[in-house]
């Protein structure tokens, strides 16, 4: 059996392969975008019944945080005016935790707190009385560009997300980034939350201001 | 000069069966991470940004809203304006719409419609309070105002 000594090559050559599958890749490259479905979520409040009156909400003014915002985009925090957001968190977050008038449940709450967030609470009686009460409300203007609407609700969203992180001891990012698909991290969620109501209101803005 | 040149036993050629693998790899990655664009966008967008952002876990129940200053400014002219799937809608439609894509869902989904206002950032707070007022008269209320990572 003589063996012959010139075999072909037994590779095959794959190298148009490559160019197919860069056509393929370049195309689908430029045709998709990469989806983003990310965003601020909100619940906005249910509808009013023409029928029934608004509730008649009998809330202390000192448990609500008032922000304005006009139509120049100036705001108009607690009634101090403000030219930028600059703070507004630390601000929200010192409100939310105020602890100003607690009753027994809260002053469970406020002993459960980490040292770091017992820190904030200025125990101010001019502020909010508990977390439980505590509405941050934002009011705008028809004028008022939705960025600035955006940045401010993105502020508020920040001050309670820092709140509940701590709480737990993960950083903000850690825990927007739980799901609640996992019991684990639900449970986490769960924690992060409870007794803390991310109360945000969104008031109907004025009709001044233009479109 | 000849005996000097020795014959190389060593391969000249660089084996590349392996770059369509990895070039497969890529594409298999494209094609999974990323959607074809569905509709066309007939408004501008350049979404706000922000910074926290929270994903939404079923895509299925998402719906899009998009508002902005028009591309075809000579056929709809420069206010802003709504669009829904392919068409330019007004205020007044959007109960309607909103319906429509809640029939779109299963029965047990339907209250958990969430709709994504992919607002161009500079729209006015306007007719953004005009949409929200619409999603609340159809009990929409769960929204989304996408928005883009902040880069600092």
């Amino acid at each position: 059996m003589a063996r012959k000594k010139n075999r072909m090559s037994q590779e095959v050559n794959a190298g148009s392969m490559a160019d197919i599958a860069f056509l393929l890749l370049i195309f689908f490259l430029v045709t998709t975008t990469i989806a983003s479905d990310k965003g601020i979520t909100n619940i906005l409040p249910p509808k009013q019944d023409p029928n029934v009156p608004p509730p008649d909400i009998k809330k202390n003014e000192r448990n609500i945080f008032k922000i304005l915002i006009n139509s120049n985009d100036q705001l108009l925090v607690e009634d101090d005016f403000r030219d930028n957001t600059e703070g507004l968190d630390q601000d929200i977050k010192a409100f939310v935790l105020n602890f100003g008038n607690p009753n027994q449940e809260n002053v469970d709450l406020y002993n459960s707190l980490p040292p770091s967030l017992k820190g904030i609470s200025a125990k101010d009686p001019e502020s909010s009385d508990h977390p439980n009460e505590a509405v941050v409300s934002i009011k705008t203007n028809r004028g008022t560009s939705y960025e600035l609407y955006l940045e401010v609700l993105d502020l508020v969203k920040k001050a309670y997300f820092e709140i509940y992180a701590e709480r737990v001891g993960l950083t903000a990012d850690e825990y927007r980034a739980l799901s609640s698909r996992d019991a684990a991290e639900k449970e986490l969620m769960q924690r992060g939350k409870e007794d803390i109501p991310m109360a945000i209101s969104i008031a109907e803005p004025d009709k001044t201001g233009g479109e | 000069m000849a005996k000097f040149k020795k014959k190389t036993k060593t391969e000249e050629n660089i084996p590349t069966s392996a770059l369509p693998d990895i070039i497969f790899m890529l594409l298999f990655f494209f094609m999974v991470t990323t959607v074809l664009r569905e509709q066309e966008l007939l408004v501008e967008q350049k979404l706000p940004q922000a910074t926290q952002l929270q994903k939404l876990e079923k895509k299925s129940l998402i719906s899009y809203l998009y508002v902005g200053k028009p591309k075809n400014t000579s056929l709809y002219g420069t206010e802003p304006i709504i669009q829904a799937n392919d068409v330019p809608i007004t205020t007044n439609d959007i109960l309607l719409w909103v319906n429509q894509e809640k029939d779109n869902l299963s029965e047990a989904e339907r209250d958990q419609i969430t709709i994504s206002l992919k607002a161009d950032r500079d729209v006015k707070m306007g007719p953004i309070a005009d949409i929200q007022f619409e999603l609340r008269e159809a009990d929409a209320r769960k929204v989304l105002y996408a928005s883009v990572g902040k880069t600092k």
